[in-house]
């Protein structure tokens, strides 16, 4: 093993403890929130470098090894954002709060984020499953039946376009509540384009699979459930994750547009207070959250598609 | 005794093709492909059906098969007419086809498991190892060489105890040394299960070594142009006299002319 690894680790234990001493020894500029939670902060992730550093012989430690020099970068940005927020006041106050600001927005507004966390996810869930399963469906009816898609082409060609968030103010009178609206929005978000893509699949499936499989026996169920499904997995996958990028942009613009809980309702409300630190530590954690579905579904992925040599390769 | 019948192999069918003509396209665009074929195989006979490519050999097999029905004429198999596919005939084509998603015991389980037979697991093994993939069992296809693929769907067929073995090119995109090995096999294998084989090839060495009688055809719309009866003894050799005299005949009947067929 080279000694490339090992060196960014050790640049990264001089940016991190840079960024605690930064925060820790320098004089704040004006009222901002304690800094010593950052100095902790930032000289245990300077600890874990160092401990990193260390440890970079070792082939387990491989797979995160190339990583030390995004953290490093990342120490030395935090310091550089002390520097011009909490510690000089450069960037101005409200718009630039002080990363130990943001990071204290965590110890005074963890309950209120945690229950805007756990109320988008009780919309966002059960909105991509029905559209997943829905669209799921109606793409193997489309692909399969000439019938099913004489019907169904010209709806996913007028309708499929249209954003499904310019439905709001449809979906808000025809639905009792918001969140069922929401939910609505959302199942249909993800169902457009996982029928899409599962019809097309189905379409892609080489006729001949079918002839082996009818002269060995099989039923027309039968050849749905083990050649037309399995084969439309690949293209279902690229349909979620369109789904699923599509489900997080209608969430926050429903939440934000007429909700009063959830992520894009706490974006909302921190604006309207000026609170600029909560604003950001919102989007850190939605951040956090969805490339933490979006890995979620690749796992997902890695595993249904094993057999796929392409996905062996991921 | 149902399950002693189901674990024994059957022995071959008679196929009879009787004046199948066959088109493919509309009214407008007509493109006939089969023109008046009649020929019979008997039990257990292997005839190889030798013409040109695209004359409509394969066409024949499918409807043989039972995956397309004749345009006119009869097909029958011991001499009940075929009404669609059936496991006891099997197709086997020039790519193996093997399903990606599932190990190639699954694959070779497939029919079995179509059409509800539970205590397939032990002919699956059987196959396997007879056609030498019994250590690749829980592998991919997308592991497997070509050979291989191609054996795996070999033992998909056979695990069935198909009764007429329908093979479309089986063979046509194996590397020589391998097409060899897997021509002595399917030999070996016809020879102890007794089915019924029809082999398409437009390969006049594979036709000589594998059947016993040739058809040869015209190209499209496909006619019967001769039918020769290659009565020559096992195991047969390349360079014995007879069996190079009677490939100059075939290629000679397929229009290639006595300075390329010597």
């Amino acid at each position: 093993m080279s000694d490339a690894p090992r060196r960014a680790f050790a640049a990264g234990v001089a940016a991190w403890a840079a960024a605690a001493a930064v925060t820790g020894l320098l004089a704040d500029h004006g009222r901002v929130p304690a800094g010593r939670p950052l100095v902790e902060l930032a000289a245990a992730v300077a600890v874990l470098c160092g401990l990193a550093a260390l440890a970079g012989r070792f082939a387990w430690f491989a797979p995160v090894a190339h990583q030390g020099r995004r953290v490093a970068a990342l120490g030395v940005a935090v310091a550089a954002w002390e520097i011009v927020t909490a510690k000089t006041g450069w960037l101005p106050l409200p718009f630039f709060p002080s990363p130990q600001a943001v990071l204290d927005v965590y110890r005074v507004d963890s309950a209120r984020l945690a229950q805007s966390v756990f109320s988008s996810l009780l919309i966002l869930v059960p909105g991509f499953a029905l559209g997943a399963v829905t669209g799921f469906l109606a793409g193997l009816a489309m692909g399969w039946s000439p019938e099913a898609r004489y019907w169904g082409h010209p709806v996913i060609r007028l309708l499929g376009p249209l954003p499904s968030i310019a439905w709001l103010p449809v979906a808000l009178f025809v639905f009792p509540t918001i969140a069922s609206a929401s939910i609505f929005l959302i199942a249909l978000a993800t169902a457009f384009p996982v029928a899409v893509l599962t019809a097309s699949g189905v379409t892609l499936v080489d006729s001949r699979l079918y002839d082996v499989g009818r002269t060995l026996g099989a039923s027309n169920g039968f050849l749905i459930r083990t050649i037309v499904i399995p084969a439309t997995l690949p293209h279902l996958f690229v349909g979620l994750f369109m789904g699923l990028g599509a489900s997080f942009i209608v969430l926050i613009v429903a939440e934000m547009l007429g909700a009063k809980a959830g992520l894009g309702w706490y974006l909302q409300w921190a604006q309207g207070w000026a609170a600029y630190a909560n604003l950001y530590a919102a989007l850190a954690v939605m951040s956090v959250l969805f490339s933490g579905l979006t890995m979620a579904l690749f796992a997902a992925r890695r595993r249904a598609l094993r057999w796929n040599r392409e996905t062996v390769q991921w | 005794m149902v399950s002693a019948a189901m674990a024994t192999p059957a022995a071959g069918a008679s196929v009879q093709v009787r004046a199948v003509s066959h088109a493919f396209g509309d009214a407008a665009r007509r493109l006939p492909v089969l023109d008046d074929v009649s020929f019979d195989v008997a039990a257990g006979e292997t005839v190889a059906l030798l013409g040109p490519s695209g004359c409509g050999k394969s066409t024949l097999l499918r409807l043989v098969a039972g995956l397309d029905a004749p345009g006119a004429g009869r097909i029958g198999v011991d001499h009940v007419r075929v009404a669609g596919p059936d496991p006891s005939r099997l197709l086997m084509f020039q790519d193996p086809l093997l399903l990606p998603w599932r190990t190639v015991e699954a694959n070779v389980a497939y029919g079995l498991q179509a059409r509800g037979i539970r205590d397939g697991l032990e002919r699956v093994g059987r196959a396997l190892r007879l056609v030498g993939l019994g250590d690749f069992a829980g592998a991919y296809p997308h592991e497997l060489s070509g050979g291989m693929a191609q054996r795996a769907s070999f033992a998909r067929a056979l695990v069935n105890h198909p009764r007429v073995l329908l093979l479309d090119e089986p063979f046509g995109k194996l590397d020589s040394l391998t097409r060899m090995t897997m021509q002595e096999e399917l030999l070996a294998l016809a020879r102890r299960h007794a089915f019924t084989t029809v082999l398409v090839t437009h390969d006049v060495e594979e036709a000589l070594l594998l059947a016993t009688r040739v058809l040869v055809f015209s190209p499209r719309p496909a006619r019967i142009i001769r039918d020769i009866d290659n009565g020559l003894p096992f195991p047969r050799l390349r360079d014995d006299p007879a069996f190079i005299a009677r490939r100059r005949e075939i290629l000679i009947a397929l229009g290639h002319g006595e300075e390329f067929a010597r």
